[in-house]
């Protein structure tokens, strides 16, 4: 069955299912948008904790999401794994620390003789929330602004700067792209938190969030999409694949395949119709309708970077290096053996939801927090 | 050519991924097992209805909760060091090493992931059956992501399943199944989880020894003890048992390893094992110095264990490292001649088709197959670079092999106690339980210098020697993430250790 696809293909799928993990990774960032927000949104102690336990449910799952990324990334397209990880070293670093605080920084906040105080915990979540997805924006956005690698002829790399990558944060369309997932994190943040917790005031304080990030947002979202149609791409030669520089390419993209054009405007679509349902509706459901835009924009960007023959990862330092969803990928057998373990994927996405479902049915309230059952674990 | 890079600069990365594999392993053998521990305390507490045991699970849970944070947080590094710090491996060998990674994603870390959150804060939201159910797969899930780790670092031990691909010039998976089913792959999971799990309920009965040795919560103590000591007992056993198996692996498969671990340098027929020595720290392969110090042995036993035959012969570092005709074994000199060629003909090879000379190409392959089983050998700068460092070695096994053999009985002595009903008056016995924990600590990080030193020079046994393996960066800057590393872990260590004492010094809520 799965045995007779062709290559071609296989990569295709590969980069289609990269591209879904990644995109419920931005969606499900709006942990990292709570947290980014817990030294303004919440005016006590009581409602920083309903903060934190709220987002301390789901922060694994982004989380592990990340970590499915990388190994996904690694089985399906190794040389990118090896490339870009190894080649914009400090970059990744720097994601990976903040990554690594935020893991301890849910359960040891609140545990007494916790050797550096709740305040630094507190602010390891802040930084989570802020830096590190400022710079994975920024690492994305290399996507189509290009990095400056060089491959040898074995796929070694070499990288043209000294700062290994976070010169990507020095690109004002780079920037602005690590901008626009900051604001966006949050927005999402806002509806998420009014979406999970019954507080009175602190629901009130989430709902003008949304609003005001979303307005921040516009500016880099704009900017953002209005260099991505214009700029110049990174294309490839459908029989010399041979990579060179083509006008409008990202556009041409867009044209070509308008399922992604249409992906894309309904996702933002469905983001704006979520920002304003919970500004001016009342509405606290906007999370799930801004949660699916988001995944619907991200896939859209992805696709748009690795299909209709564009290079996903161009090195601007040497354009022949640029990567392809074709030379980048593992051999037909491990796709094609990956594929058959992915047919497992739509199983934990159930299960996933399911008990998504389970822990939200109540929302959780100052009570829960203080005399529930489970009052001894809370955060 | 492939480049090669600066010494040092290896060095650094490969101390750097020591530093991070060893921190992330603290945690790991204490999740493995103790997150079944809970499993089987909850399912006492919900067989029996009795809130004692509620409470038992509640603080174990709590522990492990603790433990668990830090284990993930030492983990994600691991996931992406691959890449950031030996890319040339991650584009060599990423078509095999990947997809354990990639499964272990999709199907281990989700199951943990998504159940914790229901042991956790599920216990008013979901029914008892269903809580149970969750703890049983938080255990699971932890266990399986050890499975498909294991599987990628055993297939490191012994590659299999692949073949080298000259056109793309890196190793590519031919077989999925030889891969994830090699025997390596199982002795290393059979063998890393049991110790888990002993190591676990070390954990569990050396802090209810200390309960005992304080007066407090005795009977919570008693009957965590019992638990503990019935599964260590057979986790302890079995252990053991995979343990055998495992060095039986590494004879089979690695047997400069095992010459190593046994400090052997000349090869016997009836090889005996060291039970206690000392190393002459000095000695060279090849030279004429002696290789102990001082030692105890007892005869013949290696071959029997080695090669699972009296009389066989096992091979030492001399033999492997110059050569034993006799034997059938090839020198590394050789090897490392024929590996140049192989690399020769590979560079031929490629220029040849680059510049569409096809029958120079086929030419330069067919030269190329002949040699090419030893490509990684033409990497090595002299022979004794095959070997890895000895002392290290053989003492991480012999420490690990002594305690191994300790703690089995420990487990009987508690478990004899218990029946005569009177361990709580055993103050002996509470202190070596207590100090059983460092013990077990000490046993699992020997057993990974064992097997990732004695692997060296090889990143890819036999394939990939660490100094082509690793990514282009400067020395400073491999030094600098080392230190950051070294600092942040430690500080979250000292976090978790004192939360984790202040939690037991707490003990469980009294009911
Ligand atoms: C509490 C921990 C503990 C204890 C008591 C033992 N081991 Fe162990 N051992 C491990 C914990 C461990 C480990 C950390 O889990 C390792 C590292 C790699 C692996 O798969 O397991 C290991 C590796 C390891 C290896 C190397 C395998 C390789 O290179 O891949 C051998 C040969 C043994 N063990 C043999 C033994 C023997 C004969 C024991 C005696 C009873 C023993 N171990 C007890
Ligand atoms: C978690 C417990 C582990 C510990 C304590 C450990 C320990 C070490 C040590 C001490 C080294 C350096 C050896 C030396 O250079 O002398 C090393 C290297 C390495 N290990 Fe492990 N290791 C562990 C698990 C793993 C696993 C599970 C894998 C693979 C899946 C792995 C892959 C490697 C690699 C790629 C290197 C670098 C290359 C090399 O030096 O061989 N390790 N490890
Ligand atoms: C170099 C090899 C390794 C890599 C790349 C790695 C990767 C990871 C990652 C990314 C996590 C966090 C998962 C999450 O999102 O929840 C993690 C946690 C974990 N890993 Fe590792 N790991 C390695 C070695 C090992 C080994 C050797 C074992 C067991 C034999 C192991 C068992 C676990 C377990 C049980 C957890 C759960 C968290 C905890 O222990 O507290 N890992 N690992």
């Amino acid at each position: 069955m799965l045995g007779n696809l062709d290559y071609t293909t296989l990569q295709q799928i590969w980069w289609l299912l990269v591209s879904v993990v990644g995109s419920l990774f931005v969606f499900l960032l709006f942990v990292q948008g709570g947290q980014s927000m817990l030294f303004t949104l919440a005016h006590n102690d009581e409602e920083k904790a309903l903060m934190i336990n709220s987002l301390g449910r789901k922060w694994e799952m982004t989380f592990t999401t990340l970590v499915l990324f990388g190994g996904a990334l690694f089985a399906a397209f190794p040389k990118f794994y090896a490339t870009s990880f190894g080649g914009a070293y400090w970059v990744w670093m720097c994601i990976l620390f903040t990554f690594i605080v935020q893991a301890v920084a849910y359960e040891y906040r609140k545990k007494p003789d916790n050797f550096l105080g709740s305040w630094a915990y507190e602010f390891f979540l802040f930084i989570n929330g802020t830096v590190g997805v400022l710079l994975i924006g920024a690492a994305v956005a290399t996507f189509f602004s290009g990095a400056a690698f060089a491959l040898n002829e074995y796929n070694q790399v070499t990288w043209q700067t000294s700062a290994r990558g976070l010169e990507a944060a020095t690109n004002l369309f780079n920037l602005s792209f690590g901008l626009f997932l900051v604001f966006l994190a949050r927005t999402l943040g806002g509806m998420y938190l009014l979406n999970n917790i019954d507080h009175v005031a602190l629901n009130a304080r989430c709902r003008r969030s949304v609003l005001i990030n979303f307005l921040w947002m516009l500016p880099f979202l704009f900017f953002v999409l209005i260099s991505l149609v214009t700029m110049e791409g990174f294309a490839v030669n459908p029989e010399t694949l041979e990579v060179f520089m083509e006008k409008g390419k990202y556009l041409h993209n867009l044209l070509a395949m308008p399922l992604l054009l249409v992906l894309l405007l309904a996702g933002l679509g469905l983001v704006i119709y979520a920002v304003v349902a919970t500004s001016f509706q009342g509405s606290t459901k906007g999370i799930w309708f801004a949660g699916l835009g988001t995944v619907f924009t991200a896939l859209a960007i992805f696709l748009t970077a690795g299909y209709n023959y564009t290079a996903f990862y161009p090195s601007y330092a040497d354009l022949q290096s640029s990567l392809t969803i074709y030379n980048a990928s593992s051999s037909k057998y491990t796709l094609t053996a990956m594929t058959y373990v992915a047919l497992g994927i739509p199983f934990v996405l159930a299960y996933v939801a399911y008990i998504w479902r389970l822990m939200d049915n109540k929302k959780l309230t100052v009570e829960e927090l203080n005399e529930g059952e489970n009052s001894h674990e809370m955060y | 050519m492939i480049e090669q890079l600066d010494l040092s600069q290896v060095n650094w990365a490969r101390a750097q991924f020591a530093l991070t594999a060893m921190y992330h392993w603290l945690f790991v053998p204490l999740t493995l097992g103790l997150s079944f521990l809970v499993a089987f305390f909850e399912s006492i507490y919900v067989k029996t209805g009795n809130e004692d045991w509620k409470r038992i699970t509640k603080f174990w849970m709590t522990l492990f909760g603790i433990n668990f944070a830090i284990g993930v947080a030492t983990g994600i590094i691991m996931e992406f060091e691959f890449g950031t710090n030996w890319s040339n491996y991650s584009w060599m060998v990423g078509d095999i090493f990947g997809a354990p990674l990639a499964i272990e994603g999709i199907f281990a870390f989700f199951l943990e992931a998504t159940f914790f959150a229901i042991m956790f804060f599920g216990w008013d939201r979901v029914s008892k059956k269903f809580h149970l159910f969750s703890t049983w797969m938080v255990a699971v899930g932890s266990n399986l992501s050890a499975l498909w780790i294991l599987v990628a670092n055993a297939w490191m031990q012994y590659p299999v399943g692949m073949a080298f691909n000259p056109d793309t010039a890196r190793f590519e998976m031919q077989n999925f199944w030889e891969v994830a089913l090699s025997p390596y792959a199982i002795s290393k999971f059979t063998h890393a989880t049991s110790s888990s799990f002993l190591l676990a309920s070390l954990f569990v009965m050396g802090i209810s020894c200390w309960y005992l040795l304080k007066g407090r919560h005795q009977l919570m103590a008693k009957r965590s003890i019992a638990v503990a000591a019935v599964f260590g007992f057979l986790s302890a056993s079995y252990c053991g048992l995979t343990g055998d198996e495992a060095a039986y692996s590494v004879a089979q498969k690695q047997p400069m390893k095992l010459a190593a671990m046994e400090g052997l340098y000349k090869g016997e027929t009836n090889a005996g094992v060291v039970a206690l020595g000392i190393i002459n720290s000095e000695k060279q392969p090849g030279d004429e110095q002696r290789d102990f110090i001082f030692s105890v042995r007892v005869p013949v036993v290696l071959s029997l264990l080695a090669n699972r035959e009296l009389g066989s012969f096992v091979p030492g570092i001399d033999d492997l490292v110059f050569g034993n005709e006799e034997q059938g074994i090839t020198s590394v000199a050789s090897r490392m001649e024929r590996g140049r060629m192989a690399i020769k003909y590979l560079a031929a090879y490629k220029e040849a088709r680059d510049n569409n000379h096809e029958m120079a190409a086929d030419r330069a392959l067919q030269q190329f197959t002949l040699y090419q089983d030893d490509m990684g050998y033409g990497h090595l700068r002299s022979p004794a670079d095959a070997a890895p460092p000895v002392a290290t070695t053989f003492y991480a096994f012999h420490i690990m092999v002594a305690l191994g053999t300790l703690f089995p009985l420990v487990f009987l002595v508690a478990l004899y106690f218990l029946y005569k009903g009177n361990l709580e008056k055993q103050r002996l016995f509470q202190l070596i339980g207590l100090l059983c924990i460092p013990l077990s600590y000490i046993a699992s990080q020997a057993g990974w210098v064992v097997a990732e030193v004695g692997r060296q020079p090889w990143a890819i046994q036999g394939l990939l020697p660490v100094h082509i393996a690793n990514t282009n960066l400067t020395t400073g800057t491999v030094q600098t993430t080392f230190f950051i590393f070294l600092g942040l872990f430690t500080m979250l260590l000292i976090a978790e250790i004192k939360i984790m004492l202040k939690q037991i010094q707490i003990g469980p809520e009294e009911g």
